[in-house]
This record gives structure tokens, C-alpha cells and sequence, in this order.
């Protein structure tokens, strides 16, 4: 008895599932192109096609080609497509990635010191033209275009939609530009190598009528670029007046500062944590 | 019934007028009207300066020749978005210092209530005794005043774009700015504890900053957290360095374990200018006997800077941040004109400090 009653379900229902409609949808394709589906049976059936972001149900006529537009399936990833008349059936395809369309570039940081080693990092993320991660491995270019110097280049391959490489900066202080490019797509992004903390910071003075003109030497780092406009050079003389400092700022690559002159006075100047030379005015240096 | 609800009615509010009549300093003014002593005169210049009318204050003055009444209306509430132009005088103190029948010294300590707090102006002032009455000398400041010419300004400034809302993902944004806290230290006062240090803004942008701290106790629970509001120069050029305190009120170091330090910047459109001088910088003793650090301000640009405010660090031998003060000024800096200022320290730390590190903050009404 056991065995009798589930081999007779088996022997009804077998044909009423033989008898129900069926679409056929290609195993696989690329993401928002059009495509049809050949469908058995007859006369008219519901269609449910589910998406990873699309949902659809329309009446279709069963025996004919199933037309799907690009737009239904522009996300990749698996889609179900259901056909039901008096019976339902369903049946499963996988969207692919439409292929390499857009790149995202991810480059940190903005700003870095000059000679700092894989100081600088750049991911580039490859998407097609919907916005989906293209997972199969292409050749990301990645390109470096000095300001005054010839530029250089180094291929990598996406691993999951993602490439990516650490790059040292130059020695000297400019603008450099960052390229990663994948067939015809590409993207740029700026990075600024700006020159390290002052190096041999040396002030001189000179006075006129009661004022003291201390100015330093044109600014530079320890690779000889000029520290950026704007950095503070903070100023400090002691004399029998008491203490002065001024916070100056760079401007056309020194600093320099009038002050007011009482008799003997010893000058100092810093930048940040970086001091300078000492003036000893009326007792020599 | 009618009747009577009237009469209660009419008689709290003559009640009412009477204490408001008394609370806006009417009795001192109806007692002060002829100034039998020199306190009274002064007392009662500065109740009419009080009730802002200048005219009555003004014709209590024995040297109304050479005081300018504007310039005296400016002395107590400033000028040019000055501090004190958002101030009121709240209420002051007189005390004699000498006097004969003639003519008398008084000290009086002026109690302003400003948009950054409270702040206290001492004055000297003299006395005169003028027929039956007494009548103040105003000192005559004369305001130095710098000759009509161009001060030329290589005028140096950092805008930022940032990324707009409607880029797409993976477009580049500018960084924060690099700064670092370069000295912390940890002090117990008497009803608090004190976060003392320095940071540096170490990029080559601006850098708009404010430390944070957070007191942990035995099992790492937090047990307080404040940040350093307005003891520190917010705005940081390119390695500029500036002072921050942070205060703890009621905490007691024995109870915390370890601090967490949380230094913030962000990227600002800022200007090198002004360019502010402090010079003559000497620790005395003020007129009431309170340690100081004094000096002077002078601003080198060309453009009045409305609202200094001077945070300084005081480093004892080992070089170590011990203290850090800050004061306002009720002044403004006019280009190229000096302007004092004074910031005290505790008695206690007075002691120990071998030097110290000024910065001059401002708030401009261009730019705040």
C-alpha cells in the first residue's frame, strides 16, 4: 500500500504537467539587450519576469515568441520568469554585465609630501553602462602624467570588478595626474605632491629707524622645493621691551616682518616643529 | 467688590513701577542727583553711562573741554563691531585710592556682559571738587590716527570646491587637512581638571580644527567629554601652531584611567591676512595684584580687525605646556595702531613659567 498510492500520484500528474505551458528564455545574455523567449501551449497565459530590481506580469499568447525588452533587464544577475495558464511553470536565466562602460577612480590622498613611498592609491571599480560591477577580469591601464616628465604606465587585471595600485611620489612638488583607462573608457584625477616641512630655515635681518626688517631666505624642504605660499613662519625676538611674534605667512616664497627695534635683540624663527637659525642684532650671529 | 479689585489692581502696579524704579538704579540716582564725594560721582557718571544717557553722564565730566563726547560714548561701548559694541554695562565696583579735599583718586571695575561672556574693565579715574559738588576728570585719550594712505597687500587666499551632490560615486573629493596634536598634559585644579596641549595644522591648506577629549574611567566607561569651544585659534594657516585648553569642571584626575584625544579639522576657505604683531610681551603684575602676561597688538594689514582674541601658552623649563590663557579685547585693532592687552594665569603657575607662545585669533564681521 505504501508504494501504490505515490506511484499512482506520479502516473495523474505526470501528464497534466506535460500538458502545462512552458517558456524557454536563453540561459544567459547581456544586461539591456532585447531578446525572446519561445513559449508552448495555447491560447493566453500570465508572465511573471522578477529581476534583481525589475518586476513585471503581463497576459502573453501562449505558442508564440516571448518578447523581452533591453530595459526589463538591465540589472545583471539571475532572473525567474514564471508562466502560468491553469498550471504554473518557471524557469531561470542569468543577465550578464553589458561590458565595460564606465570606470569609477578612486584615488587618496589629494595631497601628499614629496618622496613618500606608496604614499598614493588608486582603485579603479569597472562598471557597464547600467551601472553594474563588471566581474569578469579586464586590463586596467594605469597611467601617470607628470607635470615635466615623460609618463609612465603599468597594466592590472580587475579580480571582482577591481583594480587597483600604489604608486610612490616624486621628489619634486606638482600637480600629477592619475589616469586608469579600460578599452575606451578612462578616467583622471588630480593629485598635488606639495613639498615636506621647511628645511634649513635661515633668517636675516637688517634695521633702519627704530624697526627691525627680518626676512628669511627663500623657503624650501629638504628636496629643494619651495614650501607652498601661505605656510606659517612664526617670528620671535626678545629684547628689553619683551618678547615680540608675529605669525607670517609665505608669500612669493619668503616670509619676512618689520619690527619694532629696543637696543640689543636676539630673532628666531620657526615653521611648525622646524626652527630656524638664531640672530643675535648689536652681538653678531 | 468692583471697587476694591481696582484699588488692589492700581496699588501692585505702583508696587511694580517702584521696584523697577529702584531695580534700574533710581534711588542711587535720586541720592547721587549732586555729588556730595568723589565715590558718588563717579557712582553716579557711571549709573547714567548705565542707562545709556550719555548727555546726563557727560555733564558730570569736570574736563568737558577736552573730552569729545563721542569719544566718550566710545570708550563704554565701543566702536567699529569692537567688542564692546555687543556689550552692556552690567554693573561696577568704586573704591577710593586717595583723596584730600580737593581732588581724589578712584578705582572702578566696570562689569560688561558681552556676546563672548563676561568682562571686566578697570579704570582709573580722578575726581574734582567743584563748588559744592564733585565732577569727574575723564582721562583724554588720544587716539593715535594713521594718515590717509595704501597699505599694499599681496592678498593670498584658499577657496575650496568640493564635490558636487550630483557627481557620480568614485569622483575625487579634496582631503581633510592634516593636523596632529603636538603636546597634551593633564592638570588638576582646585574644581576641575585641565586639558592643556598644542596642535599644528601640518598640511599645506587651511585647516578649521577643534580638539575633543574624553575622560575614561577603570573599566574604560566614558566619565566626560568636552572639547575646547573657544580656547583655541580655530583657524590654522599651514604650520601654524595654536594652544588648546580643555576644562573638566568637578572631575578629579584620581578617578580617570586614560583620555581620549579626538583632534577634528576640516577644509576652509581662509586668508593669510591679517597679518597681527604682539609685541612687548612681559609677565607683571596688574593693578590688583593678578599675575598677567601683557603686550601689545598691531595689525599690519590694512583692514580693521573687529574682535582679537589672544590665547597663550605657557611652557614651564622642561618645555612643557603648563598653562594656556585667553582673553578678549574690547577693542578693535585699527591698521598699524597698537592696542594692549593683558591675560592672566594662576598665581601658582605664575612661578613655573620660563616662556610663552601668543596667538591672536580675530572674528571679523566681513568674514564671521
Amino acid at each position: 500500500m505504501r508504494i501504490f498510492f505515490p506511484s499512482l500520484l506520479v502516473w495523474i500528474v505526470t501528464p497534466i504537467a506535460m500538458f502545462a505551458a512552458e517558456v524557454h528564455p536563453p540561459s544567459q545574455m547581456s544586461a539591456g539587450v532585447s531578446f525572446s523567449m519561445p513559449s508552448s501551449g495555447g491560447g493566453q497565459g500570465t508572465l511573471y519576469l522578477i529581476g534583481p530590481a525589475h518586476l513585471s506580469k503581463r497576459q502573453v499568447n501562449l505558442g508564440t515568441d516571448i518578447e523581452v525588452d533591453g530595459d526589463e533587464v538591465e540589472r545583471a544577475g539571475r532572473y525567474t520568469v514564471i508562466l502560468c495558464t491553469d498550471q504554473c511553470s518557471a524557469s531561470e536565466f542569468y543577465v550578464h554585465p553589458a561590458g565595460p562602460d564606465r570606470l569609477s577612480l578612486l584615488v587618496h590622498p589629494s595631497r601628499v609630501p614629496v618622496s613618500n613611498p606608496n604614499a598614493i592609491s588608486a582603485v579603479a571599480v569597472v562598471w557597464d553602462v547600467y551601472h553594474n560591477l563588471e566581474l569578469s577580469p579586464e586590463t586596467v591601464k594605469f597611467t601617470v602624467n607628470p607635470d615635466e616628465h615623460t609618463s609612465l604606465s603599468e597594466a592590472r587585471t580587475t579580480n571582482n570588478g577591481i583594480a587597483w595600485i600604489r604608486l610612490t611620489s616624486a621628489a619634486k612638488s606638482g600637480v600629477v595626474k592619475l589616469e586608469a583607462s579600460v578599452g575606451k573608457v578612462s578616467e583622471i584625477r588630480v593629485v598635488q605632491q606639495v613639498a615636506s616641512d621647511a628645511c634649513n630655515l635661515r633668517i636675516r635681518a637688517s634695521s633702519a629707524s627704530k624697526k627691525i626688517m627680518v626676512e628669511t631666505d627663500p623657503v624650501r624642504d629638504c628636496s629643494g622645493n619651495f614650501v607652498p605660499d601661505g605656510t606659517v613662519v612664526s617670528f620671535t625676538m626678545t629684547d628689553s621691551a619683551g618678547k615680540t611674534t608675529v605669525d607670517v605667512p609665505i608669500k612669493r616664497g619668503v616670509a619676512k616682518v618689520e619690527m619694532p627695534a629696543h637696543g640689543r635683540a636676539r630673532i628666531t624663527a620657526a615653521s611648525g616643529v622646524v626652527t630656524g637659525n638664531e640672530l643675535d642684532l648689536g652681538g653678531g650671529e | 467688590m468692583k471697587r476694591l479689585l481696582a484699588i488692589v489692581i492700581f496699588a501692585v502696579t505702583i508696587v511694580f513701577v517702584a521696584i523697577a524704579w529702584l531695580q534700574s538704579g533710581g534711588l542711587a540716582r535720586e541720592r547721587m542727583q549732586s555729588a556730595q564725594t568723589p565715590d558718588e560721582a563717579v557712582r553716579l557718571l557711571l549709573t547714567e553711562a548705565q542707562s545709556h544717557n550719555f548727555d546726563a553722564a557727560y555733564a558730570r565730566l569736570e574736563n568737558r573741554a577736552e573730552v569729545d563726547k563721542s569719544a566718550f560714548i566710545r570708550d563704554f561701548y565701543g566702536s567699529n563691531g569692537s567688542l564692546l559694541t555687543y556689550a552692556a554695562l552690567e554693573s561696577f565696583d568704586v573704591w577710593g585710592l586717595h583723596a584730600d579735599d580737593r581732588e581724589a583718586t578712584l578705582r572702578a571695575k566696570l562689569h560688561y556682559s558681552t556676546a563672548v561672556g563676561p568682562l571686566d574693565d578697570i579704570r582709573d579715574l580722578k575726581a574734582e571738587h567743584d563748588g559744592n559738588t564733585w565732577k569727574v576728570v575723564w582721562p583724554t585719550t588720544h587716539a593715535p590716527k594713521l594718515a590717509p594712505q595704501v597699505i599694499p597687500v599681496n592678498y593670498l587666499r584658499w577657496d575650496v570646491i568640493n564635490r558636487g551632490a550630483e557627481d557620480d560615486w568614485g569622483v575625487q573629493n579634496v582631503d581633510s587637512p592634516q593636523v596632529r596634536i603636538i603636546s597634551m598634559n593633564a592638570v588638576q585644579r582646585a574644581d576641575s581638571v585641565v586639558i592643556l596641549g598644542e596642535i599644528v595644522n601640518e598640511d599645506t591648506v587651511p585647516a578649521y580644527v577643534n580638539v575633543g577629549a574624553t575622560f575614561l574611567g577603570q573599566n574604560q566607561q566614558e566619565l566626560a567629554q568636552e572639547s575646547s569651544f573657544d580656547k583655541i585659534s580655530h583657524t590654522l594657516l599651514p604650520k601654524q601652531v595654536s594652544p588648546y585648553r580643555i576644562d573638566f569642571p568637578g572631575m578629579r584626575t584620581d578617578k580617570i584611567k586614560s583620555v581620549r584625544m579626538d583632534a577634528k579639522a576640516m577644509l576652509v576657505p581662509a586668508s593669510a591676512d591679517p597679518v597681527i604683531e604682539v609685541n612687548q610681551q612681559r609677565l607683571e603684575t596688574d593693578a590688583v595684584g593678578k599675575k598677567v602676561l601683557s603686550g601689545q597688538l598691531v595689525n599690519q594689514s590694512g583692514q580693521i580687525v573687529n574682535i582679537p582674541h589672544v590665547i597663550a601658552a605657557f611652557y614651564d623649563a622642561t618645555g612643557k605646556v603648563i598653562w594656556v590663557s585667553d582673553g578678549y579685547i574690547d577693542q578693535e585693532l585699527l591698521p598699524q595702531i597698537p592696542v594692549t592687552f593683558s591675560v592672566d594665569l594662576p598665581n601658582d603657575v605664575a612661578g613655573k613659567v620660563q616662556s610663552y607662545h601668543v596667538v591672536v585669533n580675530h572674528y571679523d564681521r566681513q568674514t564671521s
